[in-house]
């Protein structure tokens, strides 16, 4: 697989979301999805980001266009080196939430993006992956 | 500090929401609505989204804060111009909306909330 152009959001302030959001929409875009998928993996976006700076301490976004041959994608990771997830399995229930928030943000980006992944050890940061695919 | 304007069209405020809002700036928002609630007396808010490409469950969740905070001030909340693309991705981020009234646009929005303001 191929992977191109691989770009780093430092992710400090709630500006860095709206920067985010921005920079996932134009490369979305750039990459032919449709509007409904944009904004699915927008929101995704923004709902993990949003996750990195309230939950995480702050951290980093990644965003890298994928291509595989037969279609190609928007790969975006978010890592932080925060407390890390104690219960998984809890965390992306939907409604579970430690912040006072609506507890949708982990399972509504995993229902929204094509591929899912979390990376987290509590005590050593999280990161989370997400992939939105277009075939060709 | 940056603030969405608020306007007020006699018993009604609207807001039209035109900037991919950061955080703080909606809940911004949701402060101002509240309290030109109380100090216009009005009895309808009407909140125009036809501008926003996306809605995730925070900005959400300030609507429907806004809608409920409005309900115990004894005024309503219309949603306007919700784009398709922002609708769908509300179902499957399995965001409800509840107590929130939607309309077409302003127009329709103005319309259903005078209906309901009677008195």
């Amino acid at each position: 697989m191929d992977e191109q152009q691989l770009l780093s959001q430092s992710l400090q302030t709630d500006e860095d979301v709206v920067r985010l959001r921005k920079a996932v929409r134009d490369h979305l875009v750039r990459l032919g999805f449709s509007l409904v998928e944009q904004t699915k993996m927008v929101t995704a976006a923004s709902e993990l980001a949003r996750n990195t700076l309230r939950y995480g301490g702050g951290g980093e976004a990644l965003i890298e266009e994928l291509n595989n041959g037969s279609k190609r994608g928007l790969r975006l990771v978010f890592a932080d080196q925060g407390p890390g997830i104690a219960d998984l399995t809890l965390a992306l229930t939907d409604g579970y939430t430690t912040g006072g928030g609506l507890g949708l943000g982990l399972s509504g980006a995993k229902r929204l993006a094509d591929e899912f992944d979390i990376d987290t050890v509590p005590g050593a940061g999280t990161k989370v992956s997400i992939i939105k695919w277009k075939p060709f | 500090m940056e603030r969405i304007p608020i306007l007020r069209m006699g018993r009604l405020l609207l807001v039209t929401i035109q900037v991919d809002m950061h955080d703080r700036l909606a809940m911004t928002l949701q402060d101002d609505l509240t309290e030109r609630i109380v100090r216009d007396r009005a009895r309808g808010v009407l909140i125009d989204i036809s501008a926003l490409d996306m809605v995730d469950s925070f900005i959400g969740r300030m609507i429907s804060n806004t809608a409920s905070m409005a309900r115990v001030l004894d005024a309503r909340t219309v949603v306007v111009g919700m784009q398709p693309a922002v609708a769908i991705t509300l179902v499957e981020l399995g965001l409800t909306l509840d107590g929130v009234r939607t309309a077409l646009n302003v127009e329709r929005g103005v319309k259903l909330l005078e209906s309901e303001i009677e008195g």
